[in-house]
């Protein structure tokens, strides 16, 4: 009985340091939540889409993106959607583009705002149900979101 | 009001994969600012851009507060005839825009 109180507290000790470590391992979290959402039980493979964005940003406050993925886009095989996730932004979604084989070409170009150093995600939804995925790490000196006006 | 920009080639040729650029004057407010004063301003953000060829949707996209003010996007499409294509962004307060472009296919 005792060993299993000491148990407890260990358990509950460890959390509590788990928490105070740097970074927010909260919105981590729910990015993982957020792509859970899209992505259900389906397993995410890596490859077959190129992310690009800048490594370095000097202002958070508009950081280009791109995403390409490699498909045919044809009626039988396309990519159906891309969402890109970020890991430390107040909330985990960026974009979800809708496509279809009339897309011609699977590559997007977007503008983002990014609160912290992060990784961003990109999931592509391919039209046989598979999933795939690319990340990159950015780090930004000025961050977006946190200026008072 | 020249509040959005649409870059769609004139012409093109049947079949060919075109880029359509869009860029519309928005603020983005991501609703977790604050002002001086402490209030946070409420969010206002486009939520949704939908674009239509000829009156078939060819690209949907889902805007979150993580867009940059002015949102830019750009995409591609099919060329597969002349028409119209139309672009529709929609977001909060009741925000609603529509612009479009003509394309000769040839």
């Amino acid at each position: 009985m005792r060993r299993r109180i000491f148990l407890f507290a260990a358990g509950g000790l460890a959390l509590g340091a788990g928490s105070l470590k740097p970074g927010s391992a909260r919105a981590e979290e729910s990015m993982q939540a957020a792509i859970a959402k899209v992505v259900g039980k389906a397993k995410i493979s890596e490859g077959k889409v190129t992310l690009t964005v800048p490594s370095l940003v000097e202002n958070g406050n508009t950081v280009p993106l791109a995403v390409s993925v490699e498909s045919p886009m044809s009626a039988a095989e396309h990519v159906k959607a891309i969402h890109i996730f970020n890991e430390k932004n107040p909330q985990p979604n960026v974009a979800s583009f809708q496509l279809g084989p009339r897309a011609g070409r699977a590559s997007i170009a977007t503008r983002v705002r990014l609160a912290d150093s992060q990784t961003l995600i990109a999931i592509a939804q391919m039209s046989d149900g598979t999933f795939w995925s690319a990340s990159a790490d950015v780090v930004v000196t000025l961050a977006a979101c946190l200026e008072v006006i | 009001m020249a509040l959005a920009l649409i870059n769609v080639p004139a012409q093109a040729k049947r079949g060919e994969v075109i880029e359509i650029k869009t860029l519309i004057a928005h603020e983005m407010e991501t609703g977790y600012r604050r002002n001086q004063l402490g209030v946070a301003l409420p969010r206002d953000i486009i939520q949704l851009f939908v674009c239509t060829y000829n009156g078939a949707e060819i690209f949907r996209a889902q805007l979150y507060p993580a867009i940059a003010a002015n949102p830019f996007i750009s995409f591609s499409t099919v060329a597969t005839e002349s028409g119209t294509l139309e672009f529709h962004w929609t977001g909060d307060k009741g925000y609603s825009v529509v612009q479009s472009a003509k394309i000769s296919v040839v």
